[in-house]
């Protein structure tokens, strides 16, 4: 028999209107503040044989100051740090506009597993099942862009925007354009446009937004010429914006003899339903961590696809896979611009990605796209009706937003990056934008296909509540986070090259002598 | 029946959705693609495998055609190494917290900006310097990127670059310093060093690799770091940081910038997956000025006590400033560094130091014994983990030794094979090597 004294009743009352959030707060030191000479996490084999003797020349001369650790330890250490972060597989992840936060299915990561122990310079022969996914994987992103070659091989997007300008550069090369020096983008695609274009050594010109929040076509008109090597453009825009006049920039592009290249970061929205090759596009670029699923994992290891037409396939990065019969070799296309990465590609994100879309088919890509643009439009339905935030040029968007909090900010005090700190303290987050904010005190939401009604109500319920907090307390909200791992940050130090600490050893000589 | 991926597809809620924003059909929010443009039949890929078994069921239809390391005797190295990866290094880094996060503010994500922190801060204290970014792509990507760095550095436009590197890594160099950075090569001399032919003023850097493409031990790195201080050029050197329990670090030989892979540090093989670059500097502002990954360093909170992180120096990368930048940075592979900081972790100063020892001790090992019936290249040099031998054919023997369940090593060449020895290689997997070389011989 309970002798407590009873303090509370049944039923137990309904949920508050906002989860009351707390991230986990283990207050944990830096690893090394763990660390207790002769401490061990992991035991190697012995030698078995001689003992070979370095000369000095080459021999460390004082072990390495690592912290040593027992193995409990160390896992328990990243355990707890794995606890202090927000993964898309634990919240409402759609405040990660133009990266495409959808889900990673769990039965993927057990196909990425079965390839751990596979060497990418096994003979052809021994991993004929790894080849044909390459081979399904680039006939399948062949036909979603409507382009002739894919290669799988960039480790990232912006490495397969880097493969396109270097193929883009080759081409003109061998075509008799080397003199094409410049490259025209716009602002509202992605920077790694405009940064991989000047690396590979362009002149980047950037087209601004006119009135309709669309790339200026006079300033296109303006920009073409014999010095153009290619355009380089996000359709849809990061702020969710179809261009339709995209063909007319293809043409103009084209009718000056520079071509034309398409950043499908964003292609989430528009699978099944318009495609590269459709518009004139020459070549196009996918991230199989946004719109194909693989698992961000921090940032990165992620995977970059290339699509080229037929005349831009044999300056491809080697190897690719080609089909003979009933098997699959690596063949390197005759002018290729050589390695981008080493080795065939992410193989552990090339499994994941074919397979996503293998549970999927057609109808399902096309149901993907369907559904984050009615997800998109729903929330930017709800997010509207909260007072303070706009979605500048009021028009239709696909599947992402880039939101304004202008009003709010004017009125309040309060700038965007602080309300998404504290919506933090609720268990969802935001990101702003890309520099510089074109669109003033911006916020980018994207709420892809894998989110329910329910969380996307949710997600509008919090922004609403923060919001209307800003309003009431300002200083409250300029001060969070509160239910964080840790509090509101100074920044300065990292500014500063007397103060800042890349590493701890840089920490403690500087800070703590 | 609605698929699992997609649970706003279910008739009934897209219906209230629709109702809700005013719209009669999801058609309307693609009114601003024009007809012509809109792909008017269904895409023609493979009939849809929804549930999950089907699906299982056909990826390993496709994966059982795959004969991978641990089902034969793999001697394959040369920028991919099977290196035993330790449970928690998996543990780790299959957590849906590391594993689905992305780019949340040093709030909601502190423990990823803790846990990359104290990765850099690790290879810091291997490598002897105090600034490390957060992972590029691969290691070479980190050699190009240490290239330009040194050359956006001297304001020169011309390197010397080991000859001693893969074909697959040069061929990522020239590409990449293209077309402003000539590149001259660094013949390799007859010990399996390079040999350093006239230089010059004109040079931004030496780019020295160690252990290079033949397993060689570079034993000259002062040598050429004075050289390339003496015209005010930069020394870059490659080094894999598995090395560096046994090795001096780059930096205790003059090296001014070091980069490589971090693959070896508890990343599977992969099939190439398993890939990072480092790239490290000392603290010296006008180099990390050049810098184009980014970089994180602890700084304070409101409360006493706490460890706040954040990004430092900014301004310097293409987030901040577009083609202004320096080069670009973007999603590379954040989740191999943090887990190269639990592989570093677990072993600490002595199992690093231990893991090199048995490396160096049964590379040497392994030549010995394939040295009674083959030409083994550079048999003077000190190895780690890899050496060339030379045979009448490379296809012929790889070929034949395959079909006894071995994979006896990468072909450089029609007559040079390269064989990698690690500590997964026992002595009796050497022995079954040489005795299978010996008889098809």
């Amino acid at each position: 028999m309970n002798t407590a004294e009873s303090f509370a009743e049944l039923p137990v009352t309904p949920k508050p209107p906002l989860r009351r959030f707390h991230q986990a707060r283990w207050d944990e030191p830096i690893i090394f503040e763990l660390s207790r000479p002769g401490r061990r996490g992991l035991a190697v084999p012995e030698p078995g044989a001689a003992r070979v003797e370095l000369p000095e020349s080459v021999r460390r001369a004082e072990p390495p100051r690592l912290p040593e650790l027992s193995q409990q330890l160390v896992l328990r250490h990243y355990l707890r740090l794995s606890q202090e972060n927000l993964g898309a597989d634990l919240n409402v992840d759609v405040g990660q506009g133009t990266c495409t936060m959808k889900y990673s299915p769990k039965v993927n990561d057990r196909f990425a597993a079965a390839v751990a122990e596979v060497h990418p310079l096994q003979h052809e022969d021994t991993v004929q099942g790894v080849l044909e996914i390459y081979w399904r994987l680039e006939r399948m992103l062949a036909e979603i862009s409507g382009l002739s070659r894919v290669s799988l091989q960039p480790g990232s997007g912006s490495a397969a925007i880097y493969a396109n300008i270097a193929m883009i550069r080759a081409y003109h090369a061998a075509t008799g354009g080397g003199a094409r020096d410049q490259v025209i983008t716009t602002m509202f695609s992605h920077p790694s446009n405009a940064a991989c274009a000047k690396t590979a050594g362009y002149e980047v010109i950037t087209l601004m937004p006119d009135a309709d929040g669309l790339p200026d076509i006079e300033a296109l008109r303006a920009a073409v010429g014999p010095r153009t090597a290619a355009l380089m453009i996000t359709n849809p825009e990061d702020t969710g914006i179809f261009n339709p006049r995209i063909q007319e920039f293809v043409d103009l592009v084209h009718e000056a003899g520079g071509l034309a290249c398409y950043d499908q970061a964003n292609a989430n929205g528009i699978l099944g339903i318009t495609r590269a090759r459709d518009a004139g596009f020459d070549l196009c670029h996918f991230n199989l961590h946004k719109t194909f699923s693989t698992p961000h994992a921090c940032g990165g290891p992620a995977a970059g696809a290339c699509g080229v037409s037929a005349e831009l396939a044999p300056f491809l990065p080697g190897p690719v896979v080609t089909r003979d019969g009933d098997a699959y070799r690596l063949e390197t296309p005759p002018r290729s611009i050589g390695k981008i990465r080493p080795f065939l590609g992410v193989t552990p994100n090339i499994v994941r990605a074919y397979a996503w879309i293998m549970a999927l088919g057609g109808d399902g890509l096309r149901q993907v796209a369907e559904t984050a643009a009615l997800n998109n439009n729903y929330l930017m339905h709800k997010v509207l009706q909260i007072r303070g935030a706009s979605a500048p040029w009021g028009r239709r968007r696909i599947e992402q937003v880039r939101y304004s909090w202008q009003e709010l900010s004017e009125e309040t005090g309060v700038h965007s990056e602080e309300i998404g700190v504290r919506a933090a303290d609720f268990g969802v987050h935001y990101w702003t934008s890309h520099h510089p904010y074109v669109v003033p005190e911006p916020f980018t939401l994207e709420p892809t296909e894998s989110y329910t009604k329910e969380d996307l109500d949710e997600y509008a319920a919090i922004l609403a509540h923060v919001a209307e907090e800003a309003r009431r307390d300002p200083e409250l909200v300029k001060g969070a986070p509160y239910n964080q791992t840790i509090h509101k940050i100074d920044p300065t130090p990292l500014d500063d090259p007397k103060a800042w600490a890349p590493t701890w050893r840089a920490y403690v000589r500087k800070h703590r002598p | 029946m609605t698929h699992p991926y997609i649970p706003n597809a279910e008739p009934g809620v897209r219906a209230e959705m629709l109702a809700a924003i005013g719209a009669r059909d999801v058609e309307e929010f693609y009114a601003d693609i024009p007809a012509g443009l809109r792909l008017d039949r269904p895409l023609d890929l493979p009939p849809a495998l929804t549930a999950e078994h089907d699906l299982a069921r056909h990826m390993k239809g496709l994966l059982d055609r795959v004969t991978d390391t641990e089902q034969a005797l793999s001697f394959l190295g040369h920028g991919c190494y099977p290196h035993h990866v330790p449970a928690v290094c998996d543990e780790v880094n299959s957590r849906s917290e590391f594993l689905t996060a992305y780019a949340g503010e040093p709030y909601e994500d502190h423990g990823r900006f803790q846990a990359l922190f104290e990765y850099v801060s690790m290879m810091g204290e291997l490598l002897e310097m105090d600034v490390v970014n957060v992972p590029t792509y691969d290691g070479f990507q980190a050699a190009g990127t240490a290239l330009r760095m040194a050359c956006r550095h001297t304001g020169r436009s011309k390197v010397l670059v080991s000859a001693a590197v893969s074909a697959d890594k040069l061929s990522k160099l020239r590409d990449f310093l293209a077309p402003d950075i000539e590149i001259v090569l660094a013949p390799v001399g007859d010990g399996g060093e390079i040999t350093v032919p006239a230089f010059d003023a004109a040079f931004a850097a030496i780019y020295l690799e160690t252990p290079n493409v033949y397993g060689v031990v570079e034993t000259r790195g002062r040598e050429l770091a004075d050289l390339a201080h003496a015209h005010g050029a930069l020394l870059v050197v490659g080094a894999d940081p598995i090395s560096l329990g046994v090795l001096a670090p780059p930096a205790a030989y003059g090296a001014d910038i070091a980069c490589g892979d971090i693959q070896s540090l508890g990343m599977h093989q992969s099939h190439g997956g398993g890939h990072a670059g480092y790239i490290a500097t000392h603290d010296h502002e006008p180099l990390v000025a050049e810098f184009p990954s980014r970089l994180f360093g602890i700084a304070p909170t409101k409360v006493p006590g706490e460890y706040g992180f954040g990004d430092v120096f900014y301004d310097r990368t293409s987030f901040a400033h577009r083609e202004e930048g320096k080069e670009w940075v973007g999603t590379a592979a954040a989740l191999w560094g943090i887990t190269a900081g639990v592989y570093l972790a677990l072993l600490g100063p002595h199992g690093l130091r231990e893991l090199g020892e048995t490396i160096l001790a049964r590379t040497r090992y392994a030549m010995d014994a394939l040295a009674r019936s083959v030409t083994v290249l550079h048999p003077d040099a000190i190895h780690f983990r890899e050496f060339a031998i030379e045979v009448p054919s490379s296809s012929a023997l790889l070929d034949a030794l395959r079909e006894r369940g071995i994979y006896g090593g990468v072909p450089l060449d029609a007559r040079t094979v390269l064989v990698c020895v690690t500590e997964r290689h026992s002595i009796a997997d050497i022995d079954r090597l040489a005795a299978a070389v010996q008889e098809v011989l």
